[in-house]
């Protein structure tokens, strides 16, 4: 389970979180969603330690991540995964060794132990035939999911996911955020995602937070959003004239 | 940053990989072009010396002397450095730049793999291995350009030339070249590396971090090259 407790940042005088409190539970995937530009990224890059926090605390099973020493940290870290907006592949490495990367600094398999790990998380995410490409050959669907099968390579406890789906098509978008939410059972890890995509919430949110004007403005499961009488939560999801005509047509 | 570049690497073999993979990067891909530019050079320098020495006191042999101390004191192990600073500088900041850009240090990070040393710590062993042969190389083919060149435009007689380079040889220019090429090597590797690790923003930037790089590395390399000389030559 990943804890937050009153986390601050601010860059100058902007304020990005305001004692944001909120805790993410394992086996579950947890969505954190909110308009662009509301701090949703420099949030999860807070927990995960990319970026430092003005004040708060983020405990992972109970331990603060941030009073940890940098060995620490590395070793809590060797526990994640993370997916990134752009895949973040190196592309100096074909796709079979970003996938063994962590593999390879990390554990003692053997190339074979390693090739075999590989293909395991490539067919994973519907990944056949690519292990000898570069990201550069690969399309954008493609390289989001080997940046889930490298996520997943070292069985991690804790998988980050920021905005998965972005310029996706809508049915390599679902067909990901199944996978994140397959994997998530499948290694019973804690999960999350920032997303701004309503039909990932939908699809896949077993705990949905919403970030408005700073803080945690509302908290609840992917089945009760909808039925929220939350009016910033409302005009987040009901954005389009479709979308309110829906909503007025509901009993 | 250099505390944590050279602390303990996580997995020797890995890091094993990468230097190879920076030897091959940095030092055999630059071979040519030095070898390119040392050759001429080194046929400039026998020219003009040949040209410059009129006078019937200056012996004939002095023109293989003067190529062979202008390639060895300074043209090999300075200009050949603030060549490499340009192209291995450039590709060392540019490299690590598109690399903090595209999040591929935040993934590495993330993995626990301690960023600064794996990207930076093979790049600077490499090129302060691989440099001292580069230089070395170097005086060679510039020695030998202005062998050719001299001879093939009969501005000198092979024996002169060859009596020439081996004329009041003092093998501590070559120490004092080599400890030069070291200490230039460091300051590409290390100062490109550090422009490019905390590059901010997108490929503006990068192209920015890469042009710093190879200025403040042939701004180092002057200063640094000074210092040396008045320490190992006054």
């Amino acid at each position: 389970m990943i804890e937050l407790r009153n986390i601050n940042k601010h860059f100058g005088e902007r304020h990005i979180t305001k004692d944001f409190s909120c805790k993410f539970e394992q086996g579950k995937t947890n969505l954190i969603i909110g308009e662009s530009g509301s701090g949703k990224t420099v949030l999860l890059k807070c927990m995960v330690g990319l970026t430092n926090v003005d004040s708060g605390e983020v405990l992972y099973d109970g331990q603060d991540f941030l009073k940890m020493s940098i060995k620490e940290k590395q070793n809590l870290r060797k526990e994640m995964g993370m997916l990134f907006q752009g895949g973040a592949l190196f592309d100096s490495k074909t796709v079979e060794e970003n996938v063994t990367f962590p593999l390879s600094m990390f554990t003692e398999m053997t190339v074979e132990e390693k090739a075999e790990r590989a293909n395991f998380c490539l067919s994973r995410v519907n990944l056949k035939n690519v292990n000898n490409l570069y990201p550069s050959e690969i399309s954008g669907g493609m390289k989001k999911r080997v940046a889930i099968a490298r996520a997943i390579a070292n069985s991690p406890k804790y998988l980050f996911c920021d905005e998965p789906n972005s310029g996706l098509d809508p049915k390599t978008s679902i067909l990901i955020d199944k996978l994140i939410k397959e994997i998530t059972l499948e290694f019973n890890i804690t999960t999350v995602v920032i997303t701004h995509d309503m039909n990932s919430v939908m699809e896949i949110g077993d705990k949905v937070v919403f970030i408005c004007n700073q803080q945690k403005w509302w908290e609840g499961t992917n089945e009760n959003i909808l039925h929220s009488d939350n009016k910033e939560l409302g005009d987040f999801i009901y954005v389009s004239k479709f979308l309110k005509e829906l909503r007025d047509k509901q009993p | 940053m250099m505390r944590q570049v050279f602390s303990k690497p996580e997995k020797l073999v890995v890091y094993k990989n990468e230097f190879f993979h920076e030897i091959d990067n940095l030092g055999i891909n630059s071979l040519p072009i030095i070898a390119i530019i040392s050759f001429f050079m080194g046929a400039v320098i026998t020219i003009q010396a040949a040209f410059g020495f009129t006078s019937p006191w200056v012996p004939i042999y002095a023109i293989g002397f003067t190529a062979r101390d202008s390639m060895v004191l300074e043209f090999s192990p300075t200009m050949v450095s603030l060549i490499l600073a340009g192209k291995v500088g450039s590709n060392i900041a540019s490299e690590i730049g598109t690399m903090r850009v595209t999040e591929q240090i935040d993934a590495l990070e993330i993995m626990g793999v301690n960023s600064k040393a794996f990207l930076i710590l093979p790049k600077v062993l490499a090129c302060v291995l691989i440099n001292p042969f580069l230089i070395i190389m170097s005086m060679f083919l510039g020695i030998l350009g202005g062998f050719i060149m001299g001879v093939f435009t009969h501005v000198v007689t092979a024996y002169k030339y060859i009596y020439g380079i081996q004329y009041q040889f003092n093998s501590f220019n070559i120490t004092y070249a080599l400890i030069k090429t070291v200490v230039f090597a460091f300051i590409i590797s290390s100062v490109s590396a550090y422009q490019g690790y905390y590059t901010e923003g997108g490929a503006l930037e990068v192209g920015r971090s890469s042009t710093k790089a190879v200025v403040y590395c042939s701004i180092l390399i002057l200063v640094f090259n000074f210092l040396l000389t008045q320490l190992l030559l006054a």
